[in-house]
């Protein structure tokens, strides 16, 4: 199995009014080809950020990214373009409103400079054809389009270079239910078909739940719990995952509303708190929680930060023993 | 509480909205709500949930025009009022939460100003005192540091925070309606399950009756009592919140249900259930139902008259197909 996505001590400061916000605070991972690793977390917690350093959109302040073994620093943006392609948000200001959905998707053959017209138009055509846009809308406005035809043109342009990996931030949040679905659809498609290698954010845990493979959990700019996503979901070890989780309404009639015990405290990145950094919001936190940094501790592929998860070795293991039976 | 026992605080009786004659987005819509009651309004965008809610507090955007048999808040058409009767209500005893705390609220004043305002129009309450009730509504809402947060502005605030403001400052004036549009869209999951759990424990403590507009089913299957699907302008299925999850019988809210996806089903190769097609923009004078040309089990009968079934006491849906349909098909 190759390495599509290294991330080595990734950190990222931004400077606003004299404070020092850490949106991007020390991220280890790696995704292998093929993988679709989730990031989920609270608004805030700088999933967007990472997904910019990951593009190369944004320079890391320390640490950095190996794509395919290779330093995005540097390199060339349309040898990076080849590689690596986002799908955002919002398409409704992701598509350029003046030009026509061909044009739109024809841009970045057009900006790697050695294609014939012909063949950029044949190529256009088939990537729009299997993302279900027929050819008379390619001849249309982003206007014209609803918001589901346009999110299939953004992934249409994201895969007309046929890059290795791409980063889809938000990209159903935006999206009717019905219409969530197609794309989410879509998306388990290509991926299978091109092998394509996903980072797929969200806050939606259902959604991650349904497309992942692996799952990062992001709070205050660290990853706080990593693991298989059939794992996460069965046995989360952070008590912030664990939140995470029980807040997430289910459509059954009856269960009310679950009471989370997070307290009203929003995260600030501005002012990371010491010790664990989700030790203030923690319902399980005690004296040690607020001196002690946390490591990544617990199985190999299943790690969490939590001084929990070493005091009780046991609930760890069964973790291990889940992926093992 | 026995909720049916008493008048609906609101009731809806056949509301029909025009944007003149290019679009009708409602289309005969019926609803009541008693005290102490959530009733939930779901659907997709476009569907005409917001419009129906607007128009209740009589804020279309010009150009559109609403009619009905009537919109009575408890003995009162709200038909019938002026502008000045309404503005009365509005805030008042009728008081709305918005689905983006960013734009609904004004960038140029404290929170503490716009809260206070509220008390000052409806209430003549003197600004301190107006002051000292949306400090302590803060504090309710989970608010930390109220005090603070008063002389704050709106961009200071998270967005969880500027979504507690809008809360508070719906409650200042104590109403008995309060629709709340999408309250929680925009927010985070634990930042939802707070809010969610603030509106029950409010509605139980003063017998506040809540028409919440949403498109999240989950949302819906925790907080209502009652449930009305709407799709292109039309109430298609509606009933108390068990049976109608139990037995969903109109084909598109079957749709919906299973487009989301199940948390705790597991990454799966299967895919999801989708609705093909997008909702379509109907011009009055549309006949029979609006949901079928995206419909599974449609029949060239779809476009007449179509009929209320009712598979049980106080669920209807709007579909040729008869109650156990389901069970048929299956």
């Amino acid at each position: 199995m190759t390495i599509a996505i290294e991330v080595t001590n990734l950190h990222r400061r931004f400077e606003q009014r004299g404070r020092v916000v850490r949106a991007v605070d020390g991220v280890n991972f790696t995704v292998n080809t093929g993988e679709v690793l989730g990031i989920v977390g609270e608004s805030g917690c700088g999933k967007s950020t990472l997904a910019r350093l990951i593009m190369g959109l944004l320079p890391p302040s320390e640490g950095g990214v190996l794509v395919e073994g290779r330093a995005l620093a540097g390199m060339d943006r349309r040898e990076r373009a080849r590689l690596i392609q986002p799908i955002f948000q919002d398409p409704f200001s992701s598509l350029n409103p003046r030009q026509r959905i061909r044009d739109i998707v024809e841009l970045p053959l057009a900006a790697q400079g050695h294609l014939s017209a012909s063949v950029r138009r044949a190529r256009v055509t088939e990537i729009l054809g299997r993302v279900g846009i027929s050819p008379d809308m390619a001849e249309r406005l982003p206007a014209q389009l609803s918001g589901g035809q346009r999110q299939r043109v953004a992934i249409a342009r994201a895969l007309v270079l046929q890059p290795r990996i791409v980063v889809c931030d938000e990209p159903t949040s935006a999206l009717d239910v019905s219409v969530q679905a197609q794309i989410l659809n879509l998306l388990a498609e290509l991926r299978r078909e091109l092998n394509l290698t996903l980072l797929f954010i969200s806050h939606n845990l259902a959604v991650v739940e349904h497309i992942a493979t692996n799952v990062a959990v992001m709070y205050l700019g660290r990853i706080v719990e990593q693991a298989p996503s059939a794992e996460l979901f069965r046995a989360p070890a952070h008590p912030y995952t664990q939140a995470l989780l029980a807040s997430v309404l289910t459509p059954e009639p009856g269960l009310g509303i679950p009471d989370v015990g997070l307290g009203p405290t929003a995260p600030d990145p501005s002012n990371i708190p010491r010790g664990c950094r989700f030790h203030p919001r923690c319902p399980k936190a005690f004296a040690d929680c607020a001196v002690t940094t946390p490591e990544m501790r617990g199985h190999e592929r299943h790690g969490a930060e939590c001084l929990l998860v070493a005091d009780q070795p046991d609930a760890v293991k069964t973790a291990g023993q889940l992926l093992l039976g | 509480m026995n909720v049916s026992s008493a008048a609906p605080v609101l009731d809806i009786a056949n509301l029909r909205i025009a944007f003149g004659m290019r679009a009708e987005p409602v289309r005969g819509l019926s609803l009541s709500i008693h005290r102490g009651e959530t009733h939930c309004l779901v659907g997709e965008s476009g569907c005409g949930k917001s419009v129906s809610a607007l128009s209740v507090m009589n804020l279309l955007a010009k150009g559109a025009t609403r009619s009905a048999d009537h919109i009575r808040f408890h003995q009162q058409d709200l038909l019938k009022l002026s502008e000045r009767e309404m503005a009365r209500l509005r805030g008042d005893k009728i008081a709305m939460i918005f689905q983006e705390p960013m734009t609904s609220l004004n960038p140029a004043y404290t929170i503490g100003s716009q809260m206070a305002e509220v008390l000052e129009r409806h209430r003549r309450a003197p600004r301190r005192q107006a002051l000292e009730k949306a400090a302590d509504l803060l504090a309710r809402v989970g608010v930390t540091a109220p005090g603070m947060r008063l002389g704050q502005y709106p961009h200071q605030l998270s967005g969880g925070l500027r979504q507690r403001v809008m809360i508070a400052m719906a409650l200042m004036c104590d109403p008995e309606l309060l629709i709340a549009d999408e309250p929680t869209t925009a927010l985070d999951v634990t930042v939802q399950a707070q809010i969610l759990r603030l509106l029950l424990e409010l509605q139980q403590e003063r017998g506040l009756a809540l028409l919440m507009i949403t498109h999240d089913l989950g949302v819906v299957a925790r907080m209502a009592n009652r449930v009305s699907v709407m799709y292109a302008g039309q109430v298609v299925e509606s009933g108390p919140v068990q049976p109608l999850f139990a037995a969903p019988s109109h084909p598109y809210t079957r749709g919906l249900l299973a487009c989301i996806p199940v948390p705790g089903n597991g990454q799966s190769a299967a895919p999801l259930g989708s609705i093909p097609g997008t909702v379509p923009r109907l011009a009055p004078g549309f006949t029979g139902c609006g949901f079928h040309d995206r419909c599974l089990h449609a029949t060239p009968d779809c476009t007449g008259a179509i009929p209320t079934q009712s598979p049980s006491q106080g669920h209807d849906y709007l579909c040729r197909l008869t109650p156990g349909w389901t069970k048929e098909a299956a």
